[in-house]
């Protein structure tokens, strides 16, 4: 499905998690498009020297992510990204990444260990997010004890949701671009 | 993640297709930079710029471009750049490229944003 003749914005908003968190389900969930994947490369000098493969100390290493967009309105397009939340990705966010609106953290409770790295590296990189924990069946944690395992300061906020459900991934959306608005016109009302 | 080493995936493609040039990265080219043909595919192109000219009839980002050559991101910017010095295509680059990176975005497009998503 091509876009609008008119589009002529696009917008990023980056869904990080870990292996099996959900990310492509919440994508395919709401994107107007069936998911596509494509990746980046990256070279890394001085990584890698005893790999037989690499050529003078460089290693050239892929990071694969899926997307899907959403046409907004005649000009805007929401292109909705699943990035992995692991350490080697992390090089590649500003080049990928830089511009994007904010991200969600997409949180298997059963693996909460992989979203830490995520939070903190968000944090560093200044990308406003909020945190989604995707309900896998047997899920018994309260929010509450979410929000206290990930350390997650009072002002992120924590939103339930099935990734699986166009609904409720939609509402993920909405609860990240309200937190990004009230960011933005409390950061516009000390400004001006 | 999926992590592996470039040499195993068809560098002699990868290295005829951008003609040996590096990846370097052209800081005007986003992910969602929204890339529109201005002409049409000639006889003796090399064959990634005419599909690039054939998919980008209507508007299309450069992460889809990407995804439909099956090419990474780092050499579609590479070819697109070509097709703009050449005037082949135009961009239309996202706000967020004049933002700086601690800066929020515009409430006024974080509005939009919302109605947009509330009607989906």
């Amino acid at each position: 499905m091509p876009l609008a003749s008119t589009a002529a914005e696009g917008l990023k908003i980056v869904i990080v998690g870990g292996f099996g968190a959900g990310k492509t389900t919440m994508v395919r969930a709401v994107s107007e498009i069936r998911p596509l994947s494509t990746e980046e490369t990256m070279t890394q000098a001085g990584l890698g020297v005893d790999d037989p493969s690499a050529v003078g100390g460089k290693t050239t290493t892929t990071v694969a992510f899926d997307f899907g967009r959403i046409s907004l309105n005649e000009e805007m397009v929401l292109y909705l990204f699943g990035a992995p939340g692991q350490e080697r990705f992390w090089f590649l966010w500003d080049r990928l990444f830089s511009g994007t609106l904010g991200a969600v953290v997409l949180v298997d409770t059963r693996r909460l260990a992989d979203s830490w790295y995520a939070i903190d590296r968000l944090e560093h990189h200044r990308t406003p997010f909020i945190v989604a924990r995707n309900n896998f069946p047997g899920t018994t944690h309260s929010l509450d004890d979410v929000r206290d395992a990930l350390s997650l300061p009072a002002d992120v906020p924590l939103v339930d949701c099935d990734a699986r459900d166009r609904g409720s991934a939609k509402k993920v959306l909405i609860a990240l671009v309200d937190h990004l608005y009230a960011l933005s016109t409390a950061r516009e009302a000390v400004s001006s | 993640m999926i992590r592996r080493e470039l040499d195993n995936e068809e560098p002699d493609r990868l290295y005829t297709v951008t003609r040996g040039r590096s990846l370097a990265d052209d800081p005007d080219l986003d992910l969602v930079t929204l890339i529109v043909a201005a002409a049409e595919p000639a006889a003796g192109m090399q064959s990634e710029h005419a599909r690039i000219l054939r998919a980008s009839r209507l508007p299309i980002a450069l992460v889809e471009i990407a995804a439909d050559l099956d090419l990474p991101v780092g050499v579609v910017k590479i070819l697109l750049s070509d097709l703009l010095r050449a005037g082949k295509i135009t961009a239309r680059h996202p706000s967020s490229s004049t933002r700086a990176r601690s800066q929020l975005p515009d409430a006024a497009i974080l509005r939009k944003v919302l109605v947009g998503l509330h009607k989906l």
